[in-house]
């Protein structure tokens, strides 16, 4: 796997490209106009002054017009490259688009990928996959307040904003891992709102879209057995899903597939057994202020779980 | 004429003496503790207005440096989520509502009555009141700091993360009414500003006459009083949601969290401005008063003052360009965001073109000026980059953000302010500040800064969002960041060392003349610091640069009365004496008004029911403050002889 990249001066698809061009043309720009004036700032407090002698007010005048002059032209020239980038980032759009549904939590990503066939929706959370070369429409909403949908090596960001539905076109170019995280000021947990864009071959997308539709496999051991039992009837399927067991929470990111993702609690921690461990144990330390309360497992229950959950793949 | 002001026994050297001692005793304030709370005089109150800034300026800044602590290392654990969010909010809601605008309303407080030649500034007791209003909001907003109880949600706001269901507690209450308290302050002070230059002028002073500051203060004014009914009702519909239960931004009941963007943006925006055009102005009088020429292209600096106030106000969008408003429309913002550079550069400009043709004194005041251009021109064209609508969608709520406003706030306005202080602090204190101490703080605060804040542009294009407690070593911002702290640690050692110089100076300093820098305005020609009674006699203006003028007597006003606190109102346009008004004595009742008022905003975080109960103390107050002062005399025949005899002097 690539390295965890979070940058729009590295773009890998159309629109964070458009808008990199864009920038490296007003970084130029702004680079020479900034060096110039600053420039004739250094020679007009340094150059000699013949003794008695007054400068012409009128060629003063002039070179103040011709830089006013000047200012006008290159603010003209990137105000249409700002509206020219503007319109080719906006001109992705088709009905072939792959459709996802994105709704924001404090302080997790809920993830739908839509279909017309309700068994055949996907939902996940804080992870998404898109196939290389296709075009996704990201729908945004938030269930309580503001967030914003940032992935830069893709675009640039959208709000979500509870009681509107904004939306995003993006596509990625490259296959890689992208990281996102919210833009907008959205409470105690902000920082650790992050998510993870897997851009993939169109094969290996449709693969995994394929895994995401199966239930939870069943238990294969004894430990994972009672695990699904205190998912089932601890603490956890009050906010969560597990598809195929009894857990149908709503509040909380579905768990039926969390062995496949690479995060827990919104970019948090990696998912590892140690780190999973740590958050059902005690939410509040790894990320004070979580929705999440302390699950009060015992040890032998927390080992259940977790071996439990590292089947669901 | 002039003979015949000469020949004016009032214009004896006994007689001035006389008048002087006169006014002293008419003009001074009272003493004692109750005194200190009756205090109207325009150069008291500014001094406070001005202390008290700084004093929040070094609270906000010590808050910033916890800031830094905190990110100087990934993942670090120093400050948690809680505080962080109270620490952020508490420092941009005290920089921009506690320190930059009254700062620089403090600035035109003290000096606009001075520069235009007036004894006293207008409503002078809706001053005190203004005073008193902000010195209690910082008070106000620190104990609950202090009660952990400050604000967490932002120095905007953003409903519904401060509404009701999401902003639970009193934090965001506390914060609502910070405003409302800083918001009346701010209005009563512009229209103080207002009526003194559109009616006190000096006779003589027209309006192509006034100095480029007070253009800036009027302007400025004007844009307080446009802007912050905005907020006052942003601030207040809040405080309704939260308190009475009305819906305004409840999306569920028809409300709308996008309305509380417009509104607090098409206040939040302008009041950038605010703080920026009378930095602009001092660094006009500065570069005046160093280049020893008046500035270069005076009608254009004031037309671009007023173009960008005009466009200031048209530009508000910019900051929500990502919330899916329809890109056909976010492009009009787009172009008027990149006009408003046009004024900008204007004066940027002319302010060259006068150092190009003027002589230049390298002082610590032109220094900061010139710190002024290295810093303000980078924030100016990062703006350029933040006005287009798809970069700003990549760099808009992230550190590159953070840099870009730092560059135009502390290059825009701090460094001209501090510029400022070395600038006036002779006419102040009557003492000069160290240069060599002055220098020093300069070139240290010029390299931390940069420090600071530039690799904070780089940060945001790296992906780093603003408002974030702590980030994890995986994102490679660590080196940045620590860099960043660094200069900010750099940018407190530049500060202390420039504090040091204002505490040593203030005992020690080297005694100032009059006019120590050889400037041109009328603040120049009076006693550094100037008597209660600023002029005596009152001067007259038949130019741009009263003091560099070669007639060496200026026509004066004679006649007004010594024994009442008279003064000049003239004419708006051209300054053409008008008539004589009697200015109120000080009384506390300005101080007990604000208690009143500041106690109903209080109490009204707590009960819709102080609204009620509070309104009476405050219309006893008000009540008190207008009660008809006995000894108020007819004007005498022998005066209005006096001013006939003054007004035919000044036509002759």
């Amino acid at each position: 796997m690539p390295a965890i990249i979070q940058s729009a001066l590295h773009p890998a698809g159309p629109q964070a490209a458009s808008i990199s061009h864009l920038w490296w043309l007003m970084f130029w720009t702004c680079s020479v106009v900034y060096v110039v004036v600053i420039g004739a700032l250094l020679v007009a407090i340094r150059r000699r002054r013949d003794e008695g002698g007054s400068t012409d007010e009128r060629s003063l005048t002039r070179s103040v017009a011709a830089a006013t002059g000047v200012t006008v032209v290159i603010l003209f020239g990137l105000l249409f490259a700002s509206v020219a980038t503007g319109r080719a980032v906006a001109s992705l759009g088709s009905a072939e688009g792959l459709v996802i549904d994105v709704t924001g939590n404090q302080w997790w990503w809920d993830v739908t990928y839509e279909n017309p066939t309700p068994s055949l929706q996907v939902k996940t959370a804080n992870e998404l996959h898109i196939p290389v070369g296709r075009q996704v429409r990201i729908q945004l909403k938030s269930n309580d307040v503001i967030h914003s949908f940032w992935v830069p090596n893709l675009h640039g960001k959208m709000d979500l904003i509870p009681g509107r539905q904004t939306a995003i076109w993006l596509q990625a170019d490259t296959p890689g891992v992208y990281r996102g995280q919210c833009a907008e000021y959205c409470g105690l947990q902000h920082a650790n709102m992050a998510l993870t864009v897997i851009a993939e071959a169109s094969d290996d997308f449709e693969r995994w879209l394929v895994a995401q539709r199966q239930p939870a496999p069943p238990p294969a051991s004894p430990e994972q057995q009672r695990g699904l039992e205190v998912v089932e009837r601890g603490p956890c399927a009050m906010c969560h899903t597990v598809v195929g067991t009894s857990a149908g929470g709503r509040t909380a990111p579905d768990l039926t597939h969390i062995a496949t993702r690479s995060t827990i609690a919104a970019g948090t921690a990696p998912n590892t057994r140690g780190y999973l461990a740590g958050w059902i144990t005690d939410p509040q330390h790894m990320k004070p202020g979580a929705k999440m309360p302390s699950t009060g497992l015992s040890a032998d229950e927390l080992q259940a779980v977790l071996a439990y959950l590292e089947t669901l793949k | 004429m002039t003979e015949g002001i000469a020949d004016d026994p009032r214009l004896e050297p006994s007689a001035l003496a006389r008048e002087a001692r006169e006014l002293a005793n008419t003009w001074s304030e009272p003493r004692g503790f109750v005194g200190w709370f009756s205090c109207v005089d325009h150069k008291t109150v500014g001094v406070r207005f001005i202390v008290t800034a700084f004093g929040f300026f070094i609270l906000a800044g010590l808050l910033a440096a916890a800031m830094r602590l905190q990110l100087a290392r990934p993942d670090n654990t120093l400050i948690g989520p809680d505080l962080y969010n109270q620490i952020f909010t508490m420092h941009g809601t005290t920089m921009m509502f506690l320190f930059a605008v009254p700062v620089v309303l403090g600035f035109g407080i003290y000096f606009v009555p001075l520069m235009i030649g007036s004894r006293a500034i207008a409503f002078p007791r809706l001053l005190a009141f203004a005073y008193w209003m902000f010195l209690f909001s910082g008070i106000f907003l620190y104990v609950m700091f202090f009660l952990n109880i400050g604000p967490d949600r932002g120095w905007f706001s953003y409903v519904p993360l401060a509404g009701p269901e999401y902003g639970i507690g009193k934090r965001a209450d506390v914060w609502a009414q910070l405003v409302s308290f800083t918001e009346t302050s701010g209005l009563a002070v512009s229209v103080c500003l207002i009526v003194t230059i559109f009616k006190l002028r000096a006779p003589g002073m027209s309006l192509n006459r006034i100095p480029l500051f007070v253009w800036a203060e009027l302007v400025t004014a004007f844009m307080v009083a446009c802007s912050m009914p905005s907020i006052m009702v942003a601030s207040g519909t809040l405080i309704l949601d939260r308190l009475v239960g009305t819906h305004f931004y409840n999306h569920a009941e028809g409300g709308d969290a996008l309305l509380w963007q417009h509104l607090f943006w098409f206040f939040a925006h302008p009041e950038v401005y605010i703080i920026f055009l009378p930095a602009q102005g001092i660094v006009s009088m500065i570069i005046a008063t160093f280049t020893g020429r008046p500035v270069f292209g005076y009608i254009a600096l004031v037309l671009s003052l007023v173009a960008t106030a005009f466009i200031g106000f048209g530009v508000w969008v910019h900051h929500m360009f990502t919330t899916g408003l329809p890109q056909f429309g976010t492009s009009f913002f787009t172009a008027a965001s990149i006009m408003i550079v046009v004024p900008s550069g204007v004066q940027i400009f002319c302010w060259i073109a006068t150092l190009w043709s003027g002589r230049v004194r390298f002082a610590t005041p032109l220094l900061y000026a010139l710190g002024f251009f290295v810093v303000f021109i980078m924030g100016g064209l990062t703006g350029v980059m933040l006005a287009a609508v798809p970069l700003d969608a990549q760099v808009h709520d992230t550190f590159f953000v953070v840099a870009h406003f730092h560059y135009v706030l502390i290059g825009g306005s701090l460094f001209p302010l501090l510029g400022g202080i070395h600038y006036w602090f002779p006419k102040m204190t009557g003492r000069m500040l160290s240069e060599r101490m002055g220098k020093t703080a300069f070139w240290l605060l010029l390299i931390g800064f940069n420090a600071t804040f530039f690799p904070q542009h780089i940060l945001g294009l790296m992906g780093m969002p603003r408002r974030v407690y702590t980030y994890p070593v995986e994102m490679q911002w660590g080196a940045l960041n620590l860099l960043s702290s660094a200069g900010a640690l750099t940018m407190f050692v530049a500060l202390s060392i420039y504090l040091a110089n204002v505490a040593i100076s203030l005992r020690r300093g080297a005694v100032a003349a009059d006019n120590p820098w050889g400037a041109s305005t009328l603040e120049w020609a009076t006693s550094s610091p100037p008597p209660p009674y600023n002029f005596v006699p009152a001067p007259t203006v038949g130019g741009r640069d009263p003091l560099w003028e070669t007639r060496a007597d200026l026509p004066v006003v004679v006649g007004l009365a010594a024994d009442t606190r008279e003064v000049l109102v003239t004419r708006l346009m051209d300054a053409e004496p008008d008539h004589r008004k009697e200015f109120p004595e000080p009384t506390v009742w300005p101080f007990l008004t604000a208690v009143a008022v500041g106690g109903l905003y209080i109490g009204s975080i707590f009960t819709p029911w102080a609204v009620v109960w509070g309104a009476v103390p405050c219309t006893i107050a008000l009540i008190g403050w207008a009660w008809p002062r006995k000894g108020n005399r007819p004007r005498s025949l022998e005066r209005q002889i006096a001013h006939r005899h003054r007004t035919a002097a000044e036509h002759a």
